[in-house]
């Protein structure tokens, strides 16, 4: 990932923010949302004041939670009387007895972690759609306003303030957070998983131009992946698999863009500049996930990249295992993005006529009729076979479907490649 | 079920000690919260009330005079009050022995609310 200069102060404000506003609902009640996220503004717009004449603490993630704390006091003792808060603690707030310690409890470094599980399963109900779902997690637990979202999904800001909006609403009506023993669990949790996975991919994969927002993404998604497996009963083997997916994932960020900006395809990256702690950590995660009979997507698909992990080159690698896996994971979760990566690892194993066989017979080929990658692997794989012609009309048309500047840019030099 | 008033009472030097550094005020805060929590889940709390500072005014008499007080060297001025329900003074007073004030010397006076009866 290229790092843009992202402000020191925006960066900590959208990091803390999720978990500020978790602690803030578990005391104002989740009826009180909007309340919860006032208080968490303004201890950053006051910690900007501040900060400016007196400079940055040591500790600013802890100055902030002094900050919200005092305001969370203020507003109660303000608003006690007109407003019912968090219907556990309401009565605690009533009184000058009891109100410190309560609003204390809430920020205890345990309490804000379940809080914020409990605010991820909220924001998961299977009655959202998963674009509602996704969105209201990117901002309530990961800080991100509406511009950013819409710039990583390429929608519009209108469209995503409305989801976020909805989302709201929603949440607002019911009349308390998710809770972590309800006998839901389980079945949300497999919502919630799946509101990280596409969390993930939007940041993994080149939807959106700007490189530091989708590291950000990435990093959002392994931070909550990381809660679900502090919790026991959300630390599945799906969910370390899903970790595994992601940590290997993003262990070759580093190599997928330059230092100007372009993208570069697995085949073609540096693998010295793969993260190998991140490397460690993943294949460690998936070794965890192999407990129990349970078989998910994830599973396989981590497996996948541990094989692209530890190997050393495309030639290297080891593409009858990778193909096995796809086979699995096509019977499994079939999909024409699967279909697709599949025909690519038979092109690898077999040849480039076998792989663009398995490319032209995929099912349901016309759901990537919009996805650039598609028609770029055809063209690879003629240019593979020497079919320059061919493989510059594959690329030309790759090139008019590329989503962003940095897609543009890595369909133009493929281009160049198929000479003149 | 009838209605008590706790009054809580404490000397100006056990309440420094209990209350005088930070570390102190936190872990008093915390057990005052453990023991209101555990009169409210056994339906024992009426109102919360407030605790008090210890100093104040009094205005006293026909006169209305105003004097500063209550006076610190008082051994047990009233440091706040909290509002219960309970069968009867027995079990008003059963309940009020687990209040935080007595580890800290203090006492809780136990007052049946008086019921006026209708003119």
């Amino acid at each position: 990932m290229i790092a843009q200069p992202v402000d020191l102060d925006e960066q900590l404000f959208r990091q803390e923010s999720g978990r500020l506003v978790s602690a803030l609902t578990r005391i104002f009640g989740v009826h009180n949302l909007a309340l919860a996220e006032d208080v968490a503004q303004d201890a950053f717009v006051r910690a900007l004041e501040v900060w400016n004449v007196r400079g940055r603490p040591d500790n600013p993630a802890a100055w902030l939670m002094t900050t919200a704390k005092n305001r969370a006091l203020d507003v109660i003792r303000r608003e006690r009387s007109a407003r019912t808060f968090a219907p556990e603690v309401t009565r605690m707030l009533e009184t000058e007895w009891t109100i410190a310690p309560v609003i204390d409890e809430a920020f205890a470094h345990h309490i804000i972690r379940d809080e914020q599980l409990r605010m991820m399963f909220s924001c998961c109900d299977p009655g959202l759609p998963e674009e509602v779902q996704v969105a209201l997690v990117l901002n309530i637990l990961c800080g991100f306003g509406a511009p950013q979202i819409a710039s990583a999904f390429l929608s519009s800001r209108a469209a995503v303030e409305k989801r976020i909006s909805r989302g709201k609403k929603a949440l607002a009506a019911s009349t308390r957070l998710f809770d972590l023993a309800d006998a839901e669990f389980v079945a949300r949790l497999s919502g919630v998983q799946r509101a990280l996975y596409l969390l993930f991919n939007e940041g993994y994969h080149t939807a959106s131009g700007e490189a530091a927002v989708r590291a950000e993404l990435c990093g959002e998604a392994m931070r909550l992946a990381g809660l679900l497996l502090e919790h026991p009963p959300s630390a599945t083997p799906a969910t370390h698999a899903l970790a595994a997916l992601m940590y290997l994932h993003a262990a070759r960020l580093p190599a997928r863009t330059d230092a100007e900006g372009e993208l570069h395809a697995l085949g073609h990256q540096d693998r010295t500049k793969w993260d190998r702690a991140l490397l460690a950590e993943g294949v460690a995660l998936l070794e965890r996930s192999a407990t129990g009979t349970e078989l998910t997507a994830w599973h396989l698909e981590a497996a996948i990249a541990a094989q692209h992990a530890g190997a050393a080159s495309v030639e290297e690698t080891d593409w009858d295992t990778i193909v096995a896996l796809y086979d699995r994971l096509m019977r499994l979760a079939p999909s024409p993005v699967v279909a697709l990566n599949r025909a690519i690892a038979i092109g690898e194993r077999d040849g480039a006529g076998r792989g663009l066989e398995e490319l032209e017979s995929i099912v349901d080929v016309e759901r990537l009729a919009r996805y650039p990658f598609h028609r770029a692997a055809m063209a690879e794989l003629e240019l593979r076979r020497g079919d320059t012609t061919r493989a510059r009309e594959h690329f030309a048309a790759a090139l008019a479907l590329a989503r962003n500047a940095s897609e543009r840019r890595f369909f133009e030099r493929r281009i160049e490649r198929c000479g003149a | 079920m009838s209605e008590f008033l706790y009054l809580y009472r404490i000397g100006a030097e056990a309440q420094r000690e209990a209350m005088g550094t930070p570390g102190h005020a936190e872990k008093s805060m915390k057990v005052w919260l453990a023991w209101m929590r555990e009169l409210e889940q056994d339906g024992h709390l009426k109102s919360p009330g407030q605790p008090l500072e210890l100093t104040g005014k009094v205005v006293g008499g026909k006169q209305r005079a105003v004097t500063d007080g209550p006076f610190v060297e008082v051994k047990d001025l009233v440091a706040g009050f909290t509002l219960i329900e309970a069968r009867d003074l027995d079990e008003a007073v059963r309940l009020s022995v687990g209040c935080p004030i007595l580890e800290g010397g203090g006492s809780v006076e136990v007052r049946p609310i008086r019921l006026v009866a209708s003119m």
